[in-house]
């Protein structure tokens, strides 16, 4: 049993498996900047309450699932999500799924996930894949962070879609409910209102934990943390940040370009030069997201450590927050043609 | 970043694949291409797995010296949490806070002791003595 379809690889998990289902489902035109940005992926959060793998808890992206919700719904395509109590019943829809031939998008962890390298499998719950087939006992599976698809026995399939912790997945699957084209006129209007939410995401979402206030005030926590923790568990702290940042899954740096890439693509609906511009803004800005990742290395590799060198890694989270509230503060002033 | 940046430090992932970057080209477009890895990157990873097996280290002298019992030694070991390991064995959080400690441990029932051995992976009796051989 194995269901027509392409796999394709993307920088990050969600805007993958969102990118493949709907270019499946009749979405050509469809792109992986396309998905994050009508899906307004772009986000910081700092919790200071809560610990990750004992250290601090800091996304770059919006909470899982919202980036394959948003675009479908912009796009106006019934979206079907299911999550499971019984382990039987997950497979077995899955398998209907399967046979009625549709490819499905699962949450997974990747703490049992056997393709990934050892060193990456931490209990992390919110990686994403597609599942397009089965074969023996094999499920075929389309990883998006992976070059080429892949597979899973149907035990190891159900250990991850079962992994337990922090945003358990309880066998959650999920897909576009039908085959839909999709006009260029819808596309400019989910651009235009994917644009707008993740302004309002970045400047205007209260407390000072998450968007553009969240940055500065992981920018401030930083220059207390050598005093505060100590060198050693400093440098873990920071080593974290930077695993946050830029590694698959997440994505900081990563994620501004993908936005500098969408605002490219968005101009191909929109003609406004102020796309071209701003988006050479969010290539600064993850730009120095990659400075302050050398900064922060060296500091976690103690090839530097002084209250100084701490200073000038905090100084690069400010002038990124800066970078972007200019960015997203010019976003707000476009005139969109109606 | 422009597409000549793109670091190519392999690292564990890009043994098994590249991953997908955005840059821009000579003409300031967006484009992709694969990258092998990142030294910045690999590094803090190395860090991370580094403060695991301190843990794992300070959870052995623990268990050692009967301060805590080997529930905490292969909690370490498989990187999980208290949280994690009572949403796997279906305990309360309480009760797995409970059985970190040694002598509530040795007390504890073969169907209990089974539980943990499931989840971490190994027979009761390498629970029991903390003695595992793998690569």
């Amino acid at each position: 049993m194995k269901v027509d379809f392409q796999h394709s690889q993307a920088a990050h998990c969600e805007n993958g498996v969102t990118t493949s289902l709907l270019r499946h489902h009749g979405v050509n035109q469809i792109t992986e900047p396309l998905a994050f940005g009508i899906g307004s992926g772009l986000f910081y959060i700092y919790i200071p309450f809560m610990k990750i793998n004992n250290g601090p808890a800091i996304a770059f992206r919006t909470q899982p699932g919202l980036i394959f919700n948003r675009t479908c719904k912009a796009l106006d395509i019934p979206v079907e999500r299911k999550k499971f109590r019984s382990k039987e019943e997950a497979e077995k829809i899955l398998l209907e799924c399967l046979a009625a031939g549709r490819p499905v998008g699962c949450q997974v962890g990747v703490y049992y996930l056997t393709y990934f390298p050892k060193e990456y499998r931490f209990h992390f719950n919110a990686h994403n894949i597609i599942v397009y087939g089965k074969e023996d006992d094999n499920f075929l599976i389309s990883d998006p962070v992976m070059e080429m698809a892949t597979s899973l026995s149907s035990y190891e399939l159900e250990r991850v879609r079962f992994a337990k912790g922090a945003f358990a997945p309880r066998g959650q699957l999920y897909y576009p409910k039908e085959k839909r084209e999709v006009t260029n006129e819808q596309m400019k209007k989910a651009i235009r209102s994917g644009i707008k939410r993740n302004i309002s995401l970045m400047l205007r979402i209260p407390g000072p934990i998450a968007g553009i206030s969240g940055i500065r005030f992981t920018a401030k926590k930083i220059r207390s943390w050598r005093d505060k923790l100590g060198p050693q568990k400093a440098g873990s702290y920071l080593a974290q940040l930077v695993r946050m940042q830029e590694e698959i899954g997440t994505g900081g740096g990563g994620f501004r370009f993908i936005y500098g890439a969408f605002l490219q693509e968005a101009y191909a609906y929109h003609p406004l030069q102020e796309l071209i511009d701003i988006s050479k803004q969010f290539t600064n800005s993850g730009d120095i997201w990659r400075s302050a990742a050398v900064q922060a290395a060296g500091i976690y590799k103690g090839r530097i450590g002084s209250q100084a060198d701490f200073d000038v890694m905090s100084d690069y989270l400010y002038a990124a927050a800066d970078l972007e509230k200019q960015a997203f503060l010019a976003l707000s002033k476009i005139k969109w043609p109606t | 970043m422009k597409k000549e940046e793109i670091p190519q430090d392999l690292g564990a992932l890009g043994k098994i694949t590249g991953e997908i970057v955005y840059a821009v080209d000579e003409s300031g477009k967006y484009t992709t291409s694969l990258s092998n890895g990142w030294e910045v990157k690999s590094s803090a990873l190395d860090v991370a797995w580094k403060d695991v097996e301190q843990r794992i280290a300070a959870a052995r002298e623990k268990v050692i010296r009967r301060e805590a019992s080997p529930v905490l030694f292969f909690m370490e070991l498989r990187v999980m949490d208290i949280p994690i390991v009572a949403a796997y064995t279906g305990f309360w959080k309480w009760q797995v806070k409970r059985h970190l400690k040694f002598p509530v441990f040795e007390k504890l029932s073969s169907a209990k002791l089974a539980k943990y051995a499931a989840l971490f992976e190994v027979s009761v009796e390498e629970l029991k003595t903390m003695q595992v051989h793998e690569g």
